[in-house]
This record gives C-alpha cells, sequence and structure tokens, in this order.
C-alpha cells in the first residue's frame, strides 16, 4: 500500500497532440481516487500512464516513495481491471488468477492460497474450473477483480470496469469495489465517464476536460461548489440549469427582470458583469406568485422518473428543468412560480466559465 | 407449402447427388482399376466392381515395385514425400508465426518495409523463381535431399500474412494484461498467442500438407535418384514406359495410395477444426 503522487504529468504523442497537459495530485495511501471526464478528455491516459503502458513524456509519477517513470509495468507493483477484462481466453479462471503469480515465482502452495481466497471474497469458486467464455458478464468481472487482489499490489487501477454491465449489475458492483477496496485498504485509481459512479466511489474526484483537471476535491464539494462551468454540468443529474445573467450589485444576480441572491458570489464585481448563473433541477423550490426573488417557470411537459418528476419548460426565454418529488406539484403544464436558496445559487464568468465565488 | 418444400428438398438432393457421382466415379473407377490384373484393364473390359487382386497388387506396389522404368517400391516415395510435405509443412509455420508475431508486435525501423518485401514474394511461387532457385541449390550441394525438396519451398508470405490477420484480431487488452502480469515478449507469444493460434495453425498446416504433398515440378527437377524421388512423380514414371505395356493396376494403386496421406491429415485436422470452432469465443 502506498500513496500516489502525479507531478505535473504530461502526455504528448508523436505529431504533438496534447493528450494530457500537465496534471499534478496525490493520493493518500489506501484512498479512493476516480477520474472523470467525458471521452477524449486524458483520464485514461493517465491511468495507462500510472500503469506503464503509456510512457510519460513529462512530469513524474511515484507510488509510494519511488520515481516509477522508468520502471515496467509489472514492477510496479500495481494490478489493473480492464474495461472488457482482458481475461486471457484459453485459461480457466484459476490460471487466469494465477498467471501473473506463476511468471513471479510464487511458491505453489502460496498461489493456491491466494487464488482461493480471491475465490472466496469473490464468491466465484464453483467457476475456478471453468474458462472464461463460460462465464456471465459480473462473473467475468469478479474474475478480473480476482487477478487484481490476488497480486496483493500496492495500487489498483481500474478502466472504465462497469461500462461492459448491464444498469443492475453495475450498481451492485460498484457497492462491491467500494467495499472490498476499504476491507482491503488498497489505494485505488479508477477512471469512468459514469457521474454516479465517481460521485459515490471516490474520496477524491478528479474532474478532467480536454487533458487538464477542472476540479479537485471530495465529492461533496465538487457537487455543492464546482469549480467551474464544466464541472457544474458534468456532475450532477439531471444537469445543472445555466442561464445568462448579469451582476447587479453585491451578492445579487439579474436574471432578466427578476433579482436573484447568490450568496457565494464574489463581491469585487462591477454591476453589469456578464455572468451565467447555474441553477440545480433539483435546489428549485416552489415559491408564490410575485414573491421576492421568485423566477416564472413555464412548464411545457413533464417526465416521470417514479420517486421523481422532471418538469421542462422555460425560463426567461432558456430551456430550464425541474426535479420535484412526486405530487409535491401539481403535474401539468402552465406557469409556476420558483425560488432558489442564495446558498444554491451559482454564479461563473460569462466567457471563462470560471465560477466567481468568495475566496 | 409442404409439397413444394418437400419438392424442393428432392430437386436438391437429386442435384446433389448427381455432383457426387460426378466427382466420386473416378476416384471410384482408380479404385476398381487398382484391384484387376493389367490384363483386363488393357482389354478395355474394366468392369465397375472390386476384382480379385487387391492384395497381389498392393503388396507389390508398396514393397517390390513396378517391372518398368521405375523399380522402387512405393513405400518409400511415400516416406519421400511425407517428409517433404511436413518439413514444408511445419517449416512454414515456424516461419511464419515467428514473422507475424515480429511484423504486429514489435516497433522496429523498416518494419512495414520488411511486411512489404514478404507481401510482394506472394507474386513469386516456385514456378516463377525456378531457375535461380535451383542454381542456388545446386549450389549449395541440394539436390537429390530432403532439405532440397523442403527448404525452398518453405519460404512463403502466405503464412505470414494468414498469421498477421489473425494477430490483429487479438485484443491489445490481453498483451497489456500480459505486461501487468509479468511477462516478457517471449512468455507473451507461448502463453497466450501460440494457444490461441492453434485453429490458425492447423488450418495453415492442412492446405500447406497438400501443397507439399502433390509438389510435382520442383522434386522433378532437383530429384535424380531413384531412391529420393517423390510418390507424384512415381506416377508419372509409371504411366509412360517406353519399351514395356504400362501397369495400369499398379499406378492406379499408387494413385490411391497417394491420395490417403491428404485425406487422413483433412479429417484428422477437421476434428481440431470443429474443436477450436466451439471452444474460441469470437
Amino acid at each position: 500500500m502506498a500513496q500516489v503522487t502525479l507531478n505535473n504529468v504530461k502526455k504528448i504523442y508523436a505529431g504533438g497532440v496534447e493528450a494530457v497537459k500537465g496534471v499534478s495530485f496525490d493520493i493518500p495511501d489506501g484512498g479512493f481516487c476516480v477520474l472523470v471526464g467525458p471521452s477524449g478528455c486524458g483520464k485514461s491516459t493517465l491511468l495507462r500512464m500510472v500503469a506503464g503502458l503509456e510512457t510519460i513524456s513529462a512530469g513524474e509519477v511515484a507510488i509510494g516513495s519511488r520515481v516509477v517513470n522508468q520502471v515496467e509495468p509489472a514492477d510496479r507493483d500495481i494490478a489493473m481491471v480492464f474495461q472488457n477484462y482482458a481475461l486471457y481466453p484459453h485459461m480457466s479462471v484459476y490460471d487466469n488468477m494465477a498467471y501473473g503469480l506463476r511468471n513471479r515465482g510464487t511458491p505453489k502452495d502460496e498461489i493456491d492460497k491466494r487464488v482461493q481466497e480471491a475465490a472466496r471474497i469473490l464468491a466465484i469458486e464453483p467457476f475456478l474450473q471453468r474458462r472464461p467464455r463460460q462465464l456471465s458478464g459480473g462473473q467475468r468481472q469478479r474474475v478480473a477483480m480476482g487477478r487484481a487482489i490476488v497480486r496483493k499490489p500496492q495500487v489498483f487501477l481500474f478502466d472504465e470496469p462497469l461500462s461492459n454491465l448491464d444498469a443492475k449489475l453495475r450498481v451492485q458492483m460498484r457497492v462491491e469495489i467500494k467495499k472490498l477496496q476499504r476491507a482491503l485498504g488498497v489505494t485505488a485509481i479508477y477512471v469512468t465517464h459514469d457521474q454516479v459512479e465517481a460521485m459515490t466511489l471516490s474520496d477524491k474526484l478528479v474532474v478532467m476536460n480536454g487533458g487538464q483537471v477542472e476540479q479537485i476535491g471530495v465529492p461533496s464539494e465538487v457537487y455543492r461548489k464546482p469549480a467551474s462551468r464544466f464541472v457544474a454540468t458534468f456532475i450532477g443529474s439531471p444537469p445543472m440549469n445555466l442561464l445568462p445573467a448579469k451582476v447587479d450589485g453585491h451578492g445579487i444576480i439579474a436574471l432578466g427582470d427578476a433579482l436573484l441572491q447568490a450568496r457565494d458570489l464574489r463581491e469585487d464585481l462591477a454591476t453589469g458583469t456578464a455572468v451565467e448563473v447555474g441553477l440545480r433541477p433539483e435546489d428549485i423550490e416552489i415559491a408564490s406568485e410575485g414573491a421576492a426573488g421568485s423566477l416564472p417557470f413555464d412548464v411545457e411537459f413533464i417526465e416521470e422518473l417514479g420517486a421523481t418528476q422532471l418538469f421542462h419548460g422555460q425560463l426567461a426565454g432558456k430551456p430550464f428543468v425541474m426535479q420535484a418529488a412526486t405530487g409535491d406539484v401539481a403535474a401539468q403544464a402552465g406557469r409556476l412560480w420558483i425560488s432558489v436558496d442564495p446558498d444554491k445559487v451559482h454564479v461563473f464568468h460569462a466567457e471563462s466559465g470560471v465560477r466567481l465565488g468568495k475566496a | 407449402m409442404v409439397e413444394d418444400r418437400r419438392l424442393g428438398d428432392a430437386i436438391a438432393y437429386v442435384i446433389l447427388t448427381i455432383g457426387v457421382l460426378i466427382v466420386a466415379f473416378p476416384v471410384w473407377l482408380t479404385f476398381v482399376a487398382s484391384t484387376w490384373d493389367n490384363a483386363t484393364i488393357i482389354n478395355g473390359q474394366l468392369p465397375l466392381y472390386p476384382g480379385p487382386h487387391f492384395f497381389d497388387n498392393y503388396y507389390r506396389i508398396l514393397f517390390v515395385g513396378t517391372s518398368g522404368s521405375t523399380r522402387e517400391p512405393v513405400a518409400s516415395m511415400m516416406l519421400n514425400s511425407f517428409v517433404m510435405a511436413m518439413t514444408i509443412a511445419l517449416g512454414k509455420i515456424f516461419i511464419s508465426v515467428l514473422s507475424a508475431y515480429a511484423i504486429v508486435y514489435y516497433r522496429f525501423p523498416f518494419r512495414m518495409a520488411a511486411f512489404w518485401i514478404i507481401f510482394v514474394t506472394l507474386m513469386l511461387p516456385v514456378e516463377v523463381r525456378i531457375f535461380p532457385t535451383f542454381k542456388i541449390v545446386s549450389d549449395l550441394g541440394m539436390l537429390d535431399s530432403y532439405q532440397g525438396l523442403a527448404v525452398p519451398l518453405i519460404a512463403s508470405a502466405t503464412g505470414t500474412l494468414l498469421f498477421r490477420q489473425f494477430f490483429m484480431t487479438i485484443p491489445d487488452e490481453l498483451l497489456e494484461a500480459s505486461k501487468i502480469d509479468g511477462a516478457g515478449p517471449f512468455k507473451f507469444f507461448k502463453d497466450t498467442v501460440l494457444p490461441l493460434s492453434l485453429t490458425t495453425i492447423a488450418a495453415l498446416f492442412v492446405i500447406q500438407f497438400i501443397y507439399g504433398w502433390n509438389q510435382y515440378l520442383w522434386p522433378l527437377l532437383i530429384t535424380t535418384k531413384d531412391s529420393m524421388q517423390t510418390i507424384v512423380i512415381g506416377i508419372r514414371k509409371m504411366i509412360t514406359t517406353s519399351d514395356a505395356l504400362t501397369e495400369w493396376q499398379l499406378a492406379m494403386a499408387t494413385a490411391m495410395l497417394a491420395m490417403l496421406p491428404p485425406v487422413f491429415v483433412v479429417i484428422a485436422m477437421q476434428r481440431l477444426f470443429v474443436k477450436g470452432l466451439v471452444e474460441t469465443e469470437k
């Protein structure tokens, strides 16, 4: 077990394309770090650089106190779970798990002990003699996990391990991965494009976009105080509503005719500065008509999600979504008056998209 | 509709039967001819059913030889043919699996140039390069030897291409997983690539064994001793005789024997094909 440190890590491909543009962060020993971002944001490349499957163009990756830039993948003391599992199709489940240990010259009885133990933890004991193709997707996933566990590595690397599973199994495996990581206490880096996985699994969330880190933090902080417009729309489902607005004095935003209080707004902004105001669909409350700070919302149609309903419509001429518990609001098209807690009003710079929050 | 389908099936079977008869009849005739004595054949009175000389003919041709221009028994010709075909098949598999592995998995300067040079040799079969090849083999003193028979035919691009295409379908993640599992290039080849290629190897073996077994021009050129000739050459020599009657019953028996090993190889390997098809996940 060890901490992982990335220091200004860059990936520049032949031809000059910069896939990762200088990323620095560290993961404490036993931490669970999730790299999340849209496809092509460099998150997988970053993971593969930690694994040693891609060369590091600049910067340093350290596992424990050892810089591993020039170390072979096999000697980095890591284990990786691939998206398509990458199980050896011609080997039995047992051999799949034992292969890496055999290559290291681990004694036979030790291999057997570790494989049996991993199989017990993952409940795949009945399948040890089967071939991977005789297993279901979820079982293969477990074998891939087992292959990582038996190695007793310092770091687990997960490259979108759940994206080939169906929705139900994904939720189940997500919980199991988290439990397992806690139980084993192994540092983990997990790459995903699924923000729910990212929120639920991580102790440390790294949101990436275009080869750069947009925000690093604990999930609740990233959700409550997104550092940029990108993070705001990427984390949270349905995504945050963004509306063009103007600064109208200290802590006040003018949104069309209405004035909105924003408690976390920087105070040095000139009146009239163009901003974007972000309101999460789930933070919206129903207000009485014409109350101070209330906004008119024209509902056009309603989506049923069971426990909640999504109200789609227009606010100040822009598309807008509100989420409410089923039954709280009459589910019909028409005008609603809404308000938002001033603590939950997010303001971003209109051009750069940076959060205009208090320091 | 049911009636129609029955009629359709019947027509299909009729066509199939005609096809089978057309293909199988010459083979049957060959077999029948190999079981009669020469006089019956020469008279032009060959019946369509087997005769009484099966054991005589086959014993004579296998262990004694004809009385005409080729006096070698067919058993030694079959051995020659077998050694040649096996060496060609195994040699080609060995060379092409290694070269394809290098081309697909290693990054070295002029990798693509090497690949294209191999590819271009597809256009140069033995017949095209026969003179320079003969010159080289004769200068190396390999005339009338197994090396001379097999080595020049081992070099070819088909196998390399076949394995290259197959290796490119192996997911990259398997290579990466192997790297993390501490398997070097050779271990990855031995533990993962080779077991996965088993069916491709079997397919190539069948094709190349038959290719080697059926070689005519090359053995004809480089073998002069009777003891080195292959069965295909043997048949040819039995049929053209200058001062005696062609012993048709023996030539036909030789033809039957010449057919057996390729048939055996196909049948044996077919089981591996089926096994491979059932077991491989693709």
